[in-house]
């Protein structure tokens, strides 16, 4: 079978893998944390700015019109992008944070009261766990945990008694240190079932496999532009029609409003209602252009070519370092996507990582915005090497031969 | 590996493979005091016995990368038998050191501006390297913001001094 992707051909188009350090070039194994940007997407927003920009919704001429109509091209992209029912369901947030946030403050505090169950699991970044703790701490509402098995997939051994009475279950699609993709289906069928909705975490997901919110049947689901080739700055929160419709503003400001009296106002209609004041509007058209570029890769064949990227690293790195490499999450190539964690004997993460920078490799280390995780794996941090569409085996070797360096420091 | 010589000093990697003072003392009657990195996870905590305004002993726990477990390592030799006073005088001197001057917002402001001069810095000078890391110098200032804390609270505690 031919590779699913022309990776030297991709490389070509992302100007920042030209860039380099010393006089060497780059390895950029962080896309998990932020994604490279490539031409398209930073010539789209260039050009829009220096044709086409204009405020969106509140103006009568006609540049402001286009610019509306191309705002409004971008939701429907990302409808399409996540085979969303209805483009007015997508809201456009700050990024995924903020998604995950607004479910939290605006459903939560209208649907949640003191004694209510919320499950979350051990794996969730701290964007799907701190708005939850935000909200235990006013209501008095009770979290539950779904705890992990030890090849880090969730043990869903007692899911049926932990969303027993629970009102929403908050999980994430894919982990985004352990490369974890879970059986969203399965979940949020497991959820419904309890009576509870399922709030999803796509951040990770979205970007490095095909996504269809209607056959994943969940409620709410939030992502990031930046994590999928587009600027920073935009995220997406889909939600059911009648969920966002009956829950209460979040934000509040212009543009979210039908009306405004002294003594009170009326919501927009959907989405507006959730996106007060001017939105991130040439980000939008950034985050058009990379959904575009990523459909013109075709999702299947990213994530065709992550499942070969991660077996080629992981199958390498085992045969370089046997016992001094020890990488966290799932060997099974089905539940896993290119996103790495790993132990390098017995280094601190931001050792290694300072050892890599060295031969400009760039990976990340630290706790990656999951403590509760890192507790479970018994580790402060991880290194996190996570590949991307721009990324191919030499990148990996390329680790691997960085990694070499680090007995040059610490010793044999 | 070329380049990270000023960084990984052999002196540091000893103080990190064999760290000094490590363990804990009972608190109370000792101080302790606990500092995180929120970006790296390091987490390290510093036990202070301080008896007629002289730390008496200090033992550091916690767990953190080679940077910042060296730096507490040989801070903890540094502090221990020195008068708060001398102590501080350290921490001031370690701080600007790594180019951290105004020192003012956790605890460790120095009214008098610039350490004492004629401080000695002895090993710690080896983590002068980290500085043209950026960084990594919260790494090595953790533990010294951590015994910043325990000082503090030891001064309250000690009627002997004040």
């Amino acid at each position: 079978m031919s590779a699913p992707l022309d990776v030297a051909r991709i490389k070509k188009d992302f100007p920042l893998l030209d860039v380099e350090v010393d006089g060497r070039p780059i390895v950029y194994l962080d896309s998990a944390n932020s994604t490279q940007k490539p031409r398209a997407v930073i010539d789209a927003m260039s050009r829009f700015m220096e044709t086409s920009y204009a405020p969106i919704n509140r103006s009568a001429y006609r540049l402001a019109a286009e610019a509306t109509e191309a705002y409004e091209g971008a939701r429907t992209k990302a409808q399409r992008f996540i085979n969303a029912p209805r483009a007015h369901e997508l809201i456009f947030t700050k990024n995924a944070t903020e998604g995950l946030n607004l479910v939290a403050y605006s459903w939560g505090r209208a649907n949640l009261h003191e004694g209510d169950v919320v499950v979350l699991t051990h794996m969730e970044h701290h964007a799907n766990v701190v708005p939850w703790h935000i909200l235990a701490s006013e209501r008095d509402i009770e979290l539950r945990w779904v705890p992990l098995t030890s090849d880090g997939q969730l043990d869903l051994t007692d899911l049926d008694q932990l969303l027993d009475g629970a009102k929403a279950f908050a999980f994430t699609a894919m982990s985004n240190v352990l490369g974890t993709i879970n059986p969203v289906r399965h979940l949020a069928d497991a959820a419904h079932a309890a009576g509870a909705l399922a709030i999803v975490d796509g951040c990770q997901f979205v970007p490095h496999n095909p996504t269809d919110v209607q056959a994943m049947d969940v409620d709410f689901f939030a992502f990031s532009s930046h994590k999928l080739c587009g600027p920073t700055g935009l995220g997406v929160l889909w939600g059911r029609e009648a969920l966002l419709e009956a829950m209460p503003p979040f934000l509040g400001g212009g543009n979210m409003i039908a009306d405004v009296r002294l003594d009170g106002f009326t919501p927009a209609v959907l989405p507006d209602k959730f996106e007060a004041g001017t939105p991130p509007i040439t980000e939008a058209i950034g985050f058009g252009a990379a959904l575009d570029y990523l459909n013109d890769l075709g999702m299947a064949n990213v994530r065709r070519h992550e499942m070969a990227m991660a077996g080629y690293a992981l199958t390498m790195l085992n045969e370089r370092f046997g016992a001094d490499i020890t990488i966290h999450g799932p060997t099974n190539l089905e539940v896993r996507g290119a996103t790495v964690s790993f132990a390098f004997r017995d280094l601190h993460p931001h050792d290694v990582s300072q050892v890599l920078d060295q031969s400009n490799v760039y990976v990340r280390a630290g706790h990656h915005c999951a403590k509760p995780l890192m507790r479970q794996l018994g580790v402060a941090a991880t290194c996190r090497a996570s590949f991307y569409v721009y990324n191919d085996t030499a990148d990996a070797d390329a680790l691997a031969d960085a990694l070499d360096g680090a007995a040059d420091i610490f010793g044999p | 590996m070329p380049g990270l010589e000023d960084l990984y000093r052999e002196i540091i990697l000893d103080h990190y493979r064999n760290p000094r003072n490590r363990g804990e003392l009972e608190a109370p009657p000792a101080v302790r005091s606990e500092g995180f990195n929120p970006l790296c996870g390091d987490e390290v905590q510093v036990f202070l016995a301080v008896r007629g305004g002289v730390v008496e002993d200090i033992r550091i726990a916690g767990q953190g990368c080679s940077i910042s477990q060296s730096s507490a390592s040989m801070m903890s030799q540094a502090v221990k038998g020195k008068s708060i006073g001398e102590a501080r005088a350290l921490l001031g001197a370690f701080k600007s050191m790594m180019s951290i001057e105004d020192a003012g917002e956790d605890g460790t402001d120095d009214e008098d501006g610039a350490p004492e001069p004629g401080v000695k810095m002895g090993d710690l000078e080896a983590l002068q390297g980290v500085v043209k890391y950026p960084v990594r110098i919260k790494c090595a200032t953790l533990a010294w913001n951590t015994l910043a804390q325990g000082l503090d609270e030891a001064d309250q505690g000690d009627p002997s001094t004040n």
